[in-house]
């Protein structure tokens, strides 16, 4: 055992290493908490954001309040960033058109010349992850194969291995992924839409959430080698092929087996 | 109606109505119905040119697959797409070929059977399972014989000495299983964290500093240096982490002596039957194994809410470093991952 | 070839043969059996094809699969696995997925062949159940196939962890948990079982050794002996006119049934052929390699163990204890090893329980029409029903996503009719099989529905029934009902005490349970009843002469 192993023992080093640690989460707070504000890189005009707060006023202010501080169910927008307006109002997920366990995708109701002004309009009530520049969203700039990995640990849980979605808690879920854009999926990461957690950059470098849409963007054009994917939702559905073709046919087969001949 | 007459069952003559017997009796096997193609000679040589057919189409078929085997090559130097639709084609070409080429033969032969081989019904009779009461007799005879040439009865030393060594002799091939694996010992209620590790991003790599999970994110972490320990994935299997920051006002007063700020760790390994706890829902703060749908409440120190199983999540104490970075405060203070037996 | 040709090479080998191993006794004994038709009859043989076609195409997997957890870094034609750390069973079996000819193919042919083989099994059992064709002296083919079952589906669990990917990881992990869980001597037996701690290097290849070697040898001793059986205690026919509980009514083995089953091999392997082609099974190119930190949504066991998975997810956890330093998990232990061993034990022994119920110690070759045995065919529907409903169970998160349900919703409504719904399937379906038998006595007394109209000169219309031949009537009569045990005196004649009375009184019970609203069949004193009153009533125009020229030609 090394000395510094044993020395680690000895009581007063916790005592020393909590004193540490809570002296080093101060400064570090300090020192490094205000960098994630500068996210948002505001290049919207001042007439964007004006035409913005008058569709925020008409579509959002209901539930979010006035000053988008978040009311009851809707959360406060303020620092929510460009990006999170574009994903939810660019999967038409918001203005939300029903309540239920979770809002989900729908058709846009809103023009993107809108969605850019909203969006620029919530942006300027606080720092936030902004819109993703196109050459992030390039599945051809990324590692297909380290995506792969990333995607295994940190979205198939809930997204399924292969993005098919899955169930979630009280009726909530999490959606397929096979028809969203790349842009709305490195929103997603960046910004933890509704149940989703947050991703940032700091996780999951800008490279890795590309290297992701790289391993997302191979699986929608890979063909199934195999032959029909039923649905890539694995054994169940797998076992119901197995119960209704496998077995219907060699029954179909049985029967006329044993049926006389006319 | 009546549903319960007295009067049926039993093989017993009629009771009433004179002449009646008490059941029905078999009507026999009916007129044999004679099919077109053993009355039609026509019928009987279409029958034939289709059964031929049918085995000619299982020669097609296996041609299919020959010619599919070699004219469809697995060439590497294809792109990743060409070269799965390349399996594609050959996976298709060969299962279809094939499946022709066998049913083909399968189809052919009943059909043959059904259509051309003679379908009057035979009859074969039963005979009781038992032997005669004579080859019993014979044969309770001959056993009685070999027990008594044998001494099996007369002689108890030998009949018990020879009873107590087969109850014995299984034994060792029991024992021999003992080297199958080592004894526990305190495997299951230790992991790889130590006072001070870093928590490394799992599968990146790499530290995490405090400032580095803002409100909402999680990071599925593992303990420094775990790559290097004899067996990584065993090692994994106890000590993966889910780490989370969440307001600190929502924690429970329990989880805060473990967390630094609202960045809270806690055990990724289920507590039902170990699989990772990994969906983590940032507006209920719920985790949810997708095994079997246990759902925890980080606002409650991952106490179970719904599902099969018992124990909350172990909280992982964390604190930072001298650089800022992430790090065990103290290893897990309880076994992570599924009940067992010597788990008080 | 001439005729002439055929036959000078036959009785050249057969001579050969012959002399060798006394064939002709063999030929003489089996070529001229007699099998009945029918196509239920076919389900077994799908099992035991399937049986075969695992076999083949297992041995093929086996000359390229490397049954070790050693790693090594992933570097085929799959690119978006490239350069990941993976096991050489892991890399094996992409490797013989993606780089071998037809072995796609075959991987997909045997793990189709699996599953085929396991539903074949299951209805193969429950036709075998309702039909009663597990009555003496068939009891212990019953037992033999129970065992073949289970084994099946433990052979298949095996062979679901080698390819060593995520999803079959993480279903190997929920057994360790499950042995975990076993008290006292759980953490011993998983060491033992994995070499060490989870999930070690070791179970590649000792799940390999019983999944090639082991548990197919006894498959294959167990399959062989239930096939002599069926040969001794010769086919079991369903009822019918001329089937008596003393023959066999069919084709002869050769050629009939040579052509017949020898061609459904041919068909059960060319249908199992084309879902390969067709279909893909456990892509674990897409689920990845077996790491211990990730896990896929959709986490399933393959469908056989899907009523068990089920079990476990709607088990509430509270019932888990700690006592006396020690964790005692019946949220563990119950659904997965009591549960199992409730639903197999009663169904292993039902063959003795009914026979004990109903005191009936004769030997049973003709089938019963499962209308005609109200309670058992309750029973199975009874089973079928608990085991589906633990089936959906194991699949509540697919069900919720594709519903748009709560899964928490689903599931504490699961727990409910798993408890409910079993009961009333067997309530409904008993009061289904008598309605059927009213309706086959109705069909007996009355002649069946004509469709045609007859009026009365008086106004009344009747519709005209057609009195049954004696062949069709053979079916609805044909068979035994068995009344409820009478109660016996506790003493007998002497005024002794009769021993087993408590037990008697037990069977007595059931019995009544079985027995007590049985619909028997109509008997000729009935029919001519019914006759002599419809002259009255009804109209004679059918022709009651008729009928009753039946009656006598039944004698």
């Amino acid at each position: 055992m090394s000395a510094l192993a044993a020395r680690r023992r000895h009581p007063l080093a916790t005592a020393l290493i909590v004193l540490l640690g809570l002296l080093v989460t101060g400064v570090g707070y300090a020192a490094v908490m205000p960098s994630t504000a500068d996210a948002s890189t505001s290049t919207a005009s001042a007439d964007d954001i004006e035409q913005g707060k008058k569709l925020f006023l008409a579509n959002c202010s209901t539930c979010h309040g006035i000053d988008a501080e978040g009311r009851n169910q809707a959360p406060s927008l303020i620092g929510v960033g460009a990006a999170s307006v574009d994903f939810q109002v660019g999967t038409g997920r918001m203005p939300l058109a029903m309540s239920g366990p979770q809002a989900q995708e729908a058709p846009v109701r809103l023009s993107d010349e809108q969605t850019a002004q909203l969006s620029a309009y919530v942006a300027s009530l606080g720092a936030g992850p902004s819109i993703p520049s196109q050459d992030v969203l390039d599945p051809e700039a990324g590692d297909a194969s380290k995506g792969a990995m990333i995607f295994r640990t940190n979205c198939a849980m809930c997204h399924n291995a292969a993005g098919a979605g899955g169930a979630l808690t009280r009726g909530k879920f999490a959606p397929n992924l096979d028809d969203v854009s790349y842009k709305h999926i490195y929103e997603a990461m960046v910004t933890g839409p509704q149940s989703m957690p947050v991703f940032p950059d700091t996780t999951i470098t800008p490279d890795e959430k590309t290297d992701v849409i790289a391993y997302l963007a191979t699986i929608r054009e890979t063909p199934n080698p195999g032959g029909m994917a039923l649905g890539k939702l694995g054994p169940v559905s797998e076992g119901l092929v197995a119960w209704i073709v496998g077995l219907t046919l060699l029954i179909g087969f049985a029967v006329w087996l044993g049926a006389k001949s006319s | 109606m009546s549903t319960n007459d007295p009067d049926h069952g039993g093989d017993g003559v009629a009771l009433q109505e004179g002449d009646l017997p008490a059941r029905f009796e078999n009507p026999g096997i009916p007129e044999h119905q004679h099919r077109m193609a053993d009355t039609d000679p026509k019928a009987a040589k279409r029958a034939e040119r289709q059964v031929a057919f049918l085995f000619v189409l299982s020669m097609v078929g296996t041609l299919v697959m020959i010619v599919g085997y070699f004219a469809v090559k697995m060439d590497h130097d294809l792109g990743f797409i060409d070269y799965l639709n390349r399996l594609e084609l050959s996976n298709k070409l060969l299962g279809i070929g094939m499946a022709i080429s066998l049913l083909g033969i399968g189809v052919g032969a009943v059909h043959w059977a059904k259509t051309l081989m003679p379908d009057e019904e035979r009859i074969d009779y039963r005979h009781l399972q038992r032997g005669s009461d004579e080859v019993r007799a014979e044969a309770v005879d001959m056993l009685a014989t070999g027990v008594e040439e044998s001494g099996f009865a007369r002689r108890p030393l030998i009949r018990n000495t020879l009873i107590g060594a087969m109850a014995l002799f299984p034994l060792p091939g029991l024992i021999l299983f003992r080297d199958t694996g080592p004894l526990p010992g305190k495997y299951l209620a230790t992991t790889f964290w130590k006072a001070g590790d870093r928590l490394m991003l799992d599968p990146e790599g790499g530290p995490i500093k405090a400032s580095d999970m803002v409100l909402g994110s999680v990071a599925h972490v593992l303990p420094e240096g775990i790559e290097e320990a004899e067996h990584p994935l065993n090692e994994k299997a106890k000590a993966a982490v889910l780490l989370i920051r969440l307001e600190e006002d929502l924690l429970a007063p329990e989880s805060l002596p473990g967390a630094h700020g609202g960045i809270v760790a806690y055990s990724k390994i289920c507590t039902h039957m170990g699989c990772p706890v990994a969906l983590y829902e940032q507006r209920t703060h719920h985790l949810l194994c997708p095994c079997h749908q246990s759902t925890f409440d980080l606002t409650q120190n991952c106490k179970v809410i719904f599902g099969p199983a018992k124990r909350a999540l172990p909280q992982l104490a964390i604190t930072v470093d001298d650089e800022g970075y992430l790090v065990a405060a103290a290893p897990f203070s309880e076994p992570t991952g599924p009940s067992y037996w010597e788990r008080s | 070839m001439s005729d002439s040709a055929i036959n000078k090479v036959g009785a050249t080998t057969g001579n050969w043969l012959d002399e060798r191993l006394g064939a002709s006794g063999v030929v003489k004994g089996f070529s001229r059996k007699v099998f009945p038709d029918h196509w239920s009859f076919m389900l077994g043989e799908i099992a035991l094809y399937s049986f075969v076609i695992l076999l083949l195409s297992g041995t093929f997997l086996t000359f390229f699969f490397v049954p070790s957890a050693a790693e090594v870094v992933y570097d085929g034609p799959y690119t978006t696995l490239a350069g990941q750390h993976v096991s050489e069973a892991f890399d094996s079996t992409m490797h013989l997925s993606f780089e071998v000819r037809g072995g796609l193919l075959m991987r997909q042919i045997h793990h189709w062949a699996a599953l085929i083989f396991v539903v074949s099994m299951i209805v193969h059992m429950f036709r075998i159940f309702f039909t009663g064709a597990f009555r003496k002296p068939r009891e212990i083919n019953w037992v033999i196939g129970m065992i073949l079952a289970i084994l099946a589906v433990v052979e298949g669990f095996l062979g679901y962890s080698l390819p060593d990917d995520l999803l079959s990881g993480n279903g190997l992990r929920i057994a360790q948990g499950i042995v975990l869980g076993i008290p006292v001597v759980g953490s011993y037996v998983s060491f033992f079982l994995f070499g060490g701690g989870f999930p070690g290097e070791a179970f590649i290849p000792r799940f390999y050794t019983l999944h090639v070697l082991l548990i197919p040898a006894i498959m294959l001793a167990l399959i062989t002996f239930h096939l002599i059986l069926v040969v001794v205690h010769k086919h079991t026919q369903y009822p019918g006119p001329g089937k008596t509980n003393s023959n066999v009514v069919g084709f002869p083995l050769f050629p009939i049934y040579t052509a017949k089953a020898g061609g459904f091999f041919f068909i059960v392997f060319g249908v199992t052929a084309l879902m390969g082609a067709l279909f893909t099974i456990n892509g674990i190119w897409v689920y990845g390699p077996y790491d211990p930190s990730p896990i896929g949504a959709g986490a399933q066991p393959d469908f056989y163990m899907g009523f068990l998975d089920g079990a476990v997810r709607i088990m509430p956890g509270f019932v888990e204890f700690t006592v006396w330093g020690h964790t005692v998990s019946p949220n563990i232990f119950l659904p997965t090893l009591v549960l199992p061993g409730l639903m197999v034990t009663p169904a292993l022994l039902y063959p003795w329980i009914e026979a004990w119920v109903t005191g009936d110690k004769r030997e049973h070759h003709l089938l019963d029409r499962p209308r005609n045995q109200p309670t058992r065919t309750g029973l199975g529907v009874m089973a079928i029903t608990l085991y589906t409903l633990l089936w959906i169970s194991g699949g509540n998160d697919i069900v919720a996503t594709h519903l748009h349900l709560s899964i928490n919703d689903i599931t504490h409504v699961l727990r409910v009719i798993v408890f409910v719904f079993p009961p009333l399937a067997y309530l409904i379906t008993k009061r289904i099989c008598l309605g059927l038998q009213r309706k086959d006595r109705e069909k007996v007394l009355h002649g069946r529905e004509t469709g045609r109209v007859f009026r009365t000169e008086e106004g009344e219309v009747f519709e005209l029934h057609a009195p049954l031949s004696a062949n069709d009537r053979w079916l609805l009569v044909g068979f035994d009902s068995p009344e409820p045990a009478q109660a016996l005196p506790a003493t007998d004649s002497s005024g002794v005490r009769r021993p087993g009375g408590a037990l008697e009184k037990v069977r007595q019970k059931i019995s009544k349970f079985y027995f007590e609203d049985r619909v028997a069949p109509v008997t000729p004193a009935e029919l001519a009843e019914a006759h002599h009153h419809g002259d009255h009533e009804e109209i004679s125009a059918s022709g009651g002469g008729d009928e009753k020229h039946a009656i006598s030609s039944g004698h």
